[in-house]
């Protein structure tokens, strides 16, 4: 333990602490800007300068290590004059509309300049006027609020290995830029949006396609269908203002309803199906010597990581499509005949904790059902907007029930939104089917967790199935890099693009810290342990879908409505 | 030898990226976008991180610039001695303004920072080459002699 | 009138600097022989008590740096001249490669020796480029006549960056990156090029190296001014008759530096302000002409002895302009890492360009007052911090310039 002083307050911290860290032991928060709790120290941003006696230099809190008998002083008018300057230099060069902001109210340039009460900046505004980067479907680029923290790129760089976004230039003129300077489109992207949690501020976000949804609500014509993914609810709850899985399911179906959906239905009922689908390819490839080993395919960013920097894997990638996706075709064929509804009349809207599934939608091989099979994608971040917007309290709204033949759904799906997830519900599927008895303890603890690479060995009749589950791509890549090798032991492999899996979705609530994404995690398994029915084979309206229209899995329907194929994306700038 | 054969040369030189590009940019007077992909793929870095480095340093350039790249001194020295005088004397002698290159493709004009030849300011370089003790009235002669 | 003294120049103009033998002739190597024969802990302590301290511009005991790097536990360490010379009006680096590279060559070997590390880099502006081949011809004959043993020296050209002066953005630019300065703590001696200790020298502080370990610390220590002993090489421009350079000891006054040695200014007309230690220095006013140059004795008047440029101006001189192209210079040479450099010298640069077009406000000034302050103990690195000193102590020295361009 080392010895120090901060502000008069003696405190005995931990060997290796940061000034920024021994402040927090004490009480004193010291503000920062490009510090990020789970990222490397950049220093980049000043504001945490503090005092440091015997010292003529300001030292940076979150770089400078306290040493035995250090005397700090955070708050001294040379230090706030110091932070409140350095704010104002970062404020004039960035443009003034937070009311039209994405980031509005939730920016941490915003809370600062309000924590430093800069009321009027004696620095001329001086905004660089730098066009948007409008060029994906997913997110956008707003190059003018950068403020340079580089959070982004080491998201991008160390979190997903994916090397999308770097600086271009340097003093003043210096930006953060997709490679080459290039949009983002021809970047090496996978829209995971990782990036959009990294930013302090309103740099990087979501193409929003809010008004596209009010515009289908106000036609008369037009049937709003929409489905919620598994990771939505629980960090819905967060943009609304409650704990994290506190909005009841039903309370959300009513809220739904309330803004003018027609019906309501759940991703989750196809999270179901992609088990039964899913289940049966990976015995099939098992039996049949298919390839393997068997790659998920439920995560758009993690299908555009594999189609860029792994197209010669292509084939170990599960031909099923996304829970979305699936849902997406049934909607428009299967759906719409139970209902009596036109297809044609239906605007199918997902709800999604993910900015890649905006693209996922958009892509041209996803329209089996005759049409666009999924309208437009509005993640939890835009959920929460409408929500807001409605004006609804959310304590007071009476529950409804979601619509019928496509709402149902077990514990097996509702942890798709979970690491690990998928290769739960996957197990909790294949044992029995394979063991022919009933699966007793239906919790695979060890596919859960926020460990980086988690590995099972499932023994099933004598066939021992070597599993693997990676969630974050930096983690996925060395999995992949062994598969490249021909040195992976596994049959079946698990991975989700985001950190934490779709409870980290790159449209989920920002957040800034792993922490809240182990919290969401933990209310995912509370959910699935509170169903009633927890495998995926035990759905009902899964049954009835099987009975009345595809008949069985990888059949002909499943595989003209369910199935999908990749393609290499050949981008040079990796 | 092309620049996939200079960049070859330098891939064992832990950290060459650098002087791979000045022997290209000694060819080729800039770095084109095949030739940032290119070094990243040699030094085994991402693009986006080669690209960073490409568009730091000054003397690196990412547009096309013309066989003689004529850099003038402005650091305070040489402004004292009479540096705007001889950017005045560069730019009318060429007919094109400070960060463009000539339709003949022959000259570019460009600022530097100190260049170290303090003694004799103020200092133009030309492809690297000091010139010292510039003059308005010796621009077109140096001129005429690159041509 | 005072006398040079020439200690790093010592074989200037007096050997070919591409011949070997004419460096060994003049007793070059010597003083490596000579160190090899002494315990690194010896070798260490004798450079201490020279009290030599670094010729860069942050005047680090020298000694002292190399004990942090001989005493880090490593399987590779390195040494690197840095020979970055960005300082406008500073060449004083370039002489003495162009002159006598291998003492430059010696002074590592003997530093490598000391700190046990085997590879050595000498990082050489990209402006340089005749020097860089002088430097690699020097190398090959050393390594031809073996002198250097196991220790090898490798240069590499910088392109363009003045903030690779710092020493841990030259080591990023060594690794092939963007110059940008890194973290402190960790220092280079103890985590450096490659993450293995490493001591950075300049390259005058290396050519002092042979001389101290021939003729002995208490020789060296005695030279100059005791608290930074030893010579100075100063490069002279601006209004000065003789422009061009000297080697001079530490207790030289400015004085002397430009009326002496500089022959006063030119044109028959009067000292108006002397900026020193290049364009990161403070404009000195007549009044303190009498100081020493050495490094307390100017840190004491708020300026710095820095790479030992003097540029002089003299009464007809228009200090707003200068100091707004000043200010220019640290706008185009900021890296863009740290927010207050990154902003701050644009703003400065806006601010100097705003007054010295007769647009400025007395709100102005004050600004660039509270701005220069601030920059100068948050930036990231030594280039933000010093950036401010020129247009601060313009300010306070010629106050009635700044005034009458005020709108």
């Amino acid at each position: 333990m080392i010895n120090v002083t901060i502000d008069g307050i003696k405190a005995s911290v931990p060997d290796g602490s940061t000034i920024l860290q021994a402040a927090k032991d004490v009480g004193i928060s010291i503000p920062s800007l490009c510090y990020h709790p789970d990222q490397s120290v950049k220093a980049n941003c000043r504001v945490c300068v503090c005092e440091v006696e015997g010292n003529r230099l300001l030292q940076a809190a979150c770089s400078q290590p306290v040493y035995e008998g250090m005397v700090i002083k955070t708050r001294t008018p040379k230090v706030i004059e110091a932070r409140k300057t350095i704010l104002e230099l970062i404020l004039s060069h960035h443009p003034q509309d937070c009311l039209n902001c994405i980031r509005n109210e939730n920016c941490e340039l915003q809370s600062l300049a309000a924590e430093y009460f800069v009321r009027s900046n004696p620095f001329e505004l001086k905004v660089r006027g730098l066009p948007k980067d409008l060029s994906t479907p997913s997110l956008f680029r707003d190059p003018d609020k950068c403020v340079l923290c580089r959070r982004c790129i080491e998201a991008c760089t160390v979190v997903q290995t994916v090397n999308a976004l770097g600086l271009e230039g340097r003093g003043s003129h210096a930006m953060v830029v997709p490679s080459l300077g290039l949009d983002l489109i021809d970047s090496p992207c996978i829209m995971c949006g990782q990036c959009i949690h990294a930013c302090p501020v309103g740099a990087i976000g979501e193409v929003e396609d809010i008004d596209k949804l009010l515009a289908a609500i106000a036609d008369p014509e037009t049937i709003v269908v929409t489905q919620i993914a598994p990771a939505v609810r629980l960090a819905l709850s967060e943009e609304i203002g409650m704990d994290t899985g506190a909005l009841p399911m039903e309370v959300f179906v009513a809220g739904l309803k309330q803004i003018g959906f027609d019906h309501v239905l759940h991703t989750n009922f196809t999270a179901d199906l992609t088990i039964l689908e899913e289940g049966n390819e990976l015995l099939k490839r098992l039996t049949s010597g298919g390839t393997l080993p068997m790659f998920t395919s439920c995560s758009p960013g993690w299908i555009n990581f594999c189609e860029t920097f792994y197209p010669d894997l292509l084939d170990n990638l599960s031909t099923c499509k996304s829970p979305q996706q699936m849902f997406g075709s049934l909607v428009k064929t299967y759906w719409a005949d139970k209902m009596g509804i036109a297809p044609k009349n239906i605007f199918s809207v997902s709800i999604m904790p993910c900015v890649a599934k905006k693209y996922e939608a958009a892509r041209p091989e996803m329209t089996a059902s005759g049409y666009r099979d999924v309208d437009i994608v509005l993640t939890t971040r835009e959920i929460g907007r409408l929500f807001r917007m409605s004006g609804l309290d959310f304590t007071k709204l009476p529950p409804q029930p979601f619509s019928p033949w496509m709402g149902e759904y077990t514990g097996a799906a509702v942890i798709f939104g979970a690491t690990g997830g998928v290769m739960e519900a996957a197990l909790r599927t294949v044992y029995e089917v394979v063991m022919e008895e009933t699966l007793e303890d239906v919790n695979f603890t060890i596919a859960r967790g926020f460990e980086g690479i988690k590995e099972a060995a499932v023994d099933l009749k004598g066939t021992v199935v070597k599993v693997a589950i990676a969630h974050g791509l930096s983690h996925a890549r060395k999995l992949m890099d062994q598969v490249r090798a021909g040195e992976s032991p596994y049959h079946f492999i698990e991975i989700m693009a985001c950190p934490g899996g779709c409870v980290g979705g790159g449209g989920q609530p920002i957040t800034k810290a792993n922490f809240k994404r182990i919290e969401r995690l933990d209310a995912i398994y509370i959910e699935d342990e509170a169903m009633p029915i927890r495998k995926s084979h035990e759905n009902a309206e899964v049954k009835k879908i099987y009975e009345d229209f595809l008949h069985e899995p990888l059949g002909h329907k499943s595989h003209e409505l369910l199935h999908t194929h990749y393609h290499a994306k050949h981008k040079r700038f990796l | 030898m092309n620049y996939q054969e200079i960049l070859a040369q330098y891939a064992d030189k832990p950290g060459g990226m650098i002087e791979a590009f000045h022997a290209i940019q000694e060819k080729l007077n800039y770095l084109p976008q095949e030739v940032i992909i290119e070094a990243a793929r040699v030094f085994d870095k991402p693009v986006a991180q080669a690209f960073g480095v490409a568009t730091f340093y000054s003397m690196f350039s990412t547009q096309p610039r013309g066989k003689y790249v004529i850099r003038i001194c402005e650091s305070a020295p040489c402004h004292v001695a009479g540096a705007a005088e001889v950017v005045a004397a560069l730019e009318q002698e060429l007919g094109i303004s400070m960060g463009e290159s000539t339709a003949d493709g022959l000259f570019t004009l460009e600022f530097t920072e100190c260049v170290g030849q303090c003694q004799a300011t103020p200092v133009i370089t030309i492809n690297g080459a000091p010139y010292l003790d510039v003059t308005p009235a010796r621009v077109a002669g140096i001129i005429m002699a690159c041509k | 009138m005072a006398e040079e003294m020439r200690i790093v120049l010592r074989n200037y103009g007096k050997i070919d600097p591409l011949n070997i033998d004419e460096y060994i002739a003049a007793g070059g190597y010597g003083a490596l022989n000579k160190a090899r024969g002494m315990s690194p802990m010896d070798l260490i302590g004798e450079v201490k008590a020279s009290n030599l301290r670094g010729r860069g511009g942050a005047g680090f005991n020298c000694g002292m740096k190399w004990n942090f790097a001989c005493q880090a536990p490593a399987d590779q360490k390195y040494v690197i001249c840095n020979a970055d010379e960005g300082e406008p009006g500073t060449y004083k680096d370039r002489l003495i490669m162009e002159g006598d590279p291998q003492s430059l060559l010696e002074g590592m070997a003997i530093c490598a020796y000391a700190i046990g590390a085997t590879q050595g880099y000498i990082y050489c502006r990209g402006e340089y480029p005749s020097v860089v081949k002088t430097l690699n011809a020097a190398i090959a004959q050393a390594k031809e006549k073996g002198v250097l043993g196991d220790f090898s020296i490798e240069v590499r050209m910088g392109a363009g960056a003045y903030v690779c002066g710092e020493e841990t953005a030259l080591i990023e630019s060594i690794e092939g990156k963007r110059g940008e300065p890194r973290i402190k703590p960790p220092f280079p001696p103890v985590i450096g090029l490659w993450y293995k200790p490493t001591i950075v020298n300049n390259v005058e502080t290396f050519a002092n190296i042979p001389a101290i370990v021939e003729k002995g610390a208490a020789w060296y220590a005695g030279i100059g001014t005791p608290t930074y002993p030893g010579t100075k090489i100063v490069t002279l421009t601006g209004d000065v008759v003789n422009k061009t350079f000297f080697e001079v000891t530490t207790d030289t006054t400015i004085q002397e530096v430009i009326f002496g040695f500089g022959g006063g200014i030119s044109g028959g007309k009067a000292f108006k302000a002397v900026q020193i230690g290049g364009t990161s220095g403070a404009f000195i006013p007549a009044a303190h002409l009498d100081t020493p140059i050495g490094f307390d004795a100017m840190s004491s008047i708020g300026a710095s002895l820095g790479s030992g440029a003097v540029f002089v101006l003299d009464e007809s001189r228009d200090i707003v302009d200068v100091t707004a192209r000043i200010a220019r210079f640290f706008a185009h040479e900021s890296c863009g890492k740290c927010a207050p450099c990154r902003e701050g010298t644009m703003r400065m640069h806006d601010l100097m360009d705003k007054i010295n077009a007769g647009q400025g406000q007395t709100a102005d000034i004050a600004l660039l007052n509270k701005l220069g302050r601030v920059m100068s103990y948050s930036c990231l690195c030594g280039l933000g911090q010093a950036a401010p000193a020129p247009v601060l102590t313009a300010i306070e020295h010629f106050s009635a310039d700044y005034d009458a361009k005020l709108a």
